[in-house]
């Protein structure tokens, strides 16, 4: 399954390596990947904990498309993309995404379109809990 | 049949509720479910919405048993 969504905290390099198992060996020549990880700070402030809304279905949806997209634009052998979805501490992996190719500039460059796309279309949005126990949604994601 | 009307994350704290459910005027547009929906709030400036989980604009037409979502922008990642 190219696309999943995790409630609970998942390992991106065991997927990964999972993963990549299933594909055939000798096809691909080029893997690459982003990881995504809570920090203990934004804004200035500490962050201590952090809860990751989606949209059933919606989020599901586009993440489904981006990759199609992803393969329409790049010569690619495998895509992956995994998000976690509700609480989260600094620290936990947020998202993972994979490409797979016979060479690394489709890789390099599909994976960051995975991962650009992502953060401007698929529905998340992220609730930070403060040090002083405060939350604040998150507006706008960093420039990158 | 009617319409399905959802907000999420900040514009559901800000509406006061998850979903509402309205009765298909059979001229609605999304900015319309919106204005009906929520009658005691402008639609806020950089609102995103969809339309049975496709983005769409304001003034996309939404028939009898669509689902209309409203939302902050997206920051997932």
């Amino acid at each position: 399954m190219p696309i999943s969504l995790h409630p609970e905290a998942f390992d991106p390099w065991a997927l990964l390596g999972e993963y990549q198992s299933r594909l055939p060996a000798g096809g691909f020549g080029a893997t690459a990947v982003f990881v995504g990880t809570m920090r203990d700070f934004n804004e200035g402030d500490d962050v201590r904990a952090m809860t990751l809304e989606h949209y059933p279905g919606m989020t599901e949806k586009h993440l489904q498309d981006i990759t199609t997209e992803a393969r329409k634009r790049w010569d690619l052998d495998d895509c992956l993309i995994a998000h976690r979805v509700g609480p989260i501490e600094p620290g936990d992996p947020i998202v993972l995404t994979a490409v797979w190719s016979a060479h690394r500039k489709a890789a390099f460059e599909a994976c960051r379109y995975l991962m650009e796309e992502l953060k401007h279309r698929a529905p998340f949005w992220k609730q930070e809990t403060l040090k002083d126990g405060a939350t604040r949604w998150v507006e706008k994601n960093t420039e990158g | 049949m009617s319409i399905t009307v959802r907000y999420f994350a900040s514009l559901r704290e800000r509406v006061g509720r998850a979903e509402d459910h309205l009765e298909a005027a059979g001229n609605d547009t999304a900015g319309g479910v919106w204005s009906r929906a929520v009658p005691d709030q402008a639609i806020p400036d950089r609102v995103l919405i969809a339309i049975n989980q496709e983005y769409a604009d304001a003034d996309h037409p939404v028939g009898d048993g669509d689902e209309v979502a409203f939302f902050p922008p997206v920051t997932g990642g």
